[in-house]
């Protein structure tokens, strides 16, 4: 199969998220692919692995320092990848950002499109379900679990959404996300981060994709981010384990008034 | 000029998920300062007991789609089915619960219809007739103030952040909404139960979790027994998800459930960043930790320094007598 995988660049999750200035500060922060979209590029690179034949393709909305963040799914194993590099295009909200997908994945070959259920910085968890609707395709969301039909036209996929399971079907051509649980992403081998130099990354402007940014308005504008508010110090409660838990119990009853 | 909302309600087995209410409270506050009424749409296979319910909430209305074609989620046939109720109420916002349904079908229909999508919002105003919304990012270690630029607008709420409405109003008329004639390629066939997960933890009102320090699935046995004497949501740490004691639908933090309960128990959980970023916004936080230094115990509200093996017991006991005078 063909797949192409989305993928972001985000900070790594065990970053502090620092802020000045009403600016998220990124010097300092150590970028990942958003841990959903890895989980999606591990099942594709299965899927070919076990049915063999097909090019599993990245395709990456990013600033030029993206480029490190898909050599990583290169490493990985992917095949190659298209590099949405447009400063004109890194602005937009998740609606403009699922048109540019969208226009890039026109122009792309593909039997399967898997992304992340959300990417784990802005937590938006729409550009996927935006660009499936965009290229007028079935999406199914937050798959934990996805097998093929022996003919590949049609999916079914096991989810879990809101501590529910479900069973869910599509036919192919489809966009499926992923959900943790979907698979155990793989560590890059040596060789794989030695052969993901050589891999061909496609570089695409506004313009390749027959976009004019300006007519891109977002309907939602992030105005400032802020730390979250602070919590008030808290009280160790004192004595041994007994003595305290006794004592924790009463400070539930009586002082926060929780149970 | 008449700004009307509209809520999208969610059902789960034939009852109203509290979120629906919650959407409720939000709407109206809302409205006294936008202008226009407040209505309601609520989709599914037997929802009229659902519709009933929203209706006497004090909405001015509820659309109803009632069908056996409704039975499991179709993205295509859901989606298509809600724009045809927007274009009857034609609202300025619509308001979704932030839960995975209504995450995955407002991201649909606002792509169908052109519109934004401010997602997983905890908070909002009115400025001049501008929405302006504040909604966590990163899970919570940073939140964002976001402007709607547009209206209309779709904003989910996160659950357990606003009190859900009283159901004490005379009842409102309730409308069909026939099901869209569309044949869905994608489709939810069947539910899968599950044996261990009965309190789901994004809306919990208690949660009490285990870390590193509960050593083996076997610890978490005694997490269980508490929780199940609380109605309370299991939850986990990476550590103890990677370790497989527990399963990892049950993780909290960035790459897991963001959980805002009114009392989180920690036990034996350090406290990594992004185990914080999906629990620092709950309303009270206990955490229990051999180490005096655990970063846990910064979040805390309450702490306790000892192994969570002995504070368990102690703490199934007093619950015991607690919950007994209740």
């Amino acid at each position: 199969m063909n797949i192409v995988v989305l993928i972001k660049r985000v900070p790594d999750t065990e970053t502090r998220i620092q802020i000045k200035d009403g600016k998220v500060v990124t010097d300092g922060i150590a970028w990942i692919i958003s841990p959903y979209d890895e989980y999606g590029i591990e099942e594709a690179l299965r899927i070919n692995e076990k049915h063999g034949g097909g090019k599993v393709t990245l395709l990456c909305l990013g600033p030029e320092e993206a480029k490190e963040t898909i050599r990583k799914g290169l490493a990985l194993g992917a095949d190659d990848a298209v590099h949405i590099n447009d400063p004109a295009l890194l602005n937009g909200d998740a609606s403009v950002t699922a048109k540019v997908l969208a226009a890039a994945l026109k122009k792309m070959q593909y039997d399967l499109i898997l992304a992340g259920k959300q990417a784990v910085d802005e937590d938006n968890a729409q550009v996927a379900v935006r660009v499936a609707e965009l290229l007028d395709l079935p999406c199914v969301n937050s798959v934990i679990k996805l097998d093929f039909a022996d003919d590949k036209k049609s999916a079914r996929c096991l989810r879990e959404v809101d501590g529910d399971r479900d069973e869910a079907e599509t036919t192919m051509p489809a966009l499926i996300t992923a959900q943790q649980g979907l698979n155990e992403p793989r560590y890059p081998s040596l060789k794989g981060i030695m052969g993901a130099k050589k891999k061909p990354i496609t570089d695409w402007k506004a313009a390749d994709l027959g976009l004019d940014p300006a007519a891109l308005a977002p309907k939602l504008e992030i105005l400032r981010f802020d730390p979250p508010p602070a919590r008030p110090p808290g009280k160790k409660i004192p004595g041994d384990a007994a003595t305290a838990t006794k004592e924790l119990v009463r400070l539930l009853r009586e002082e926060a008034k929780v149970i | 000029m008449a700004n009307n909302i509209l809520i999208i309600a969610e059902e789960r087995e034939g009852t109203l998920r509290k979120v629906s209410y919650e959407l409720v409270t939000v709407a109206n506050e809302m409205a006294k300062n936008l202008g226009g009424a407040v209505e309601a749409f609520v989709i599914g296979n037997n929802v009229g007991a659902c519709a009933a319910a929203l209706a006497k909430t004090g909405v001015a209305k509820v659309y109803c789609a009632d069908a056996p074609a409704l039975a499991h989620f179709a993205p295509e046939v859901f989606a298509a089915t809600l724009a045809d109720a927007i274009g009857k109420a034609a609202p300025s916002v619509v308001l979704m619960p932030a839960t995975g349904w209504g995450k995955e079908l407002g991201a649909k229909v606002a792509a169908k219809l052109d519109w934004g999508v401010a997602t997983d919002c905890i908070g909002f105003q009115v400025d001049g007739g501008t929405l302006i919304l504040k909604r966590p990012v990163y899970a919570g270690k940073a939140m964002a103030t976001v402007k709607a630029k547009t209206l209309p607008v779709i904003v989910s709420i996160r659950p357990n952040i606003f009190p859900p409405a009283p159901t004490e109003s005379p009842a409102a008329p309730i409308e069909a909404v026939a099901v869209a004639n569309v044949t869905p390629r994608a489709k939810v066939v069947a539910k899968v139960k599950k044996e261990s997960v009965d309190v789901d933890l994004a809306e919990a009102k208690i949660v009490i979790s285990g870390g590193r320090g509960a050593k083996s699935a076997e610890g978490f046995v005694q997490i269980r027994e508490i929780a199940k004497m609380l109605g309370a949501a299991v939850g986990a740490s990476r550590a103890a998800v990677d370790a497989g004691w527990i399963d990892y639908s049950t993780q909290v933090g960035q790459t897991g459930k963001t959980v805002a309960p009114q009392l989180y128990i920690a036990l034996g959980i350090s406290g990594a960043i992004q185990h914080l970023a999906g629990m620092s916004s709950s309303k009270v936080i206990v955490a229990v930790n051999k180490d005096p230094d655990a970063p846990i115990f910064q979040a805390a509200d309450y702490g306790i320094v000892a192994d969570m093996f002995e504070v368990m017991p102690v703490l199934k006991e007093e619950l015991k007598k607690v919950l007994a005078e209740k």
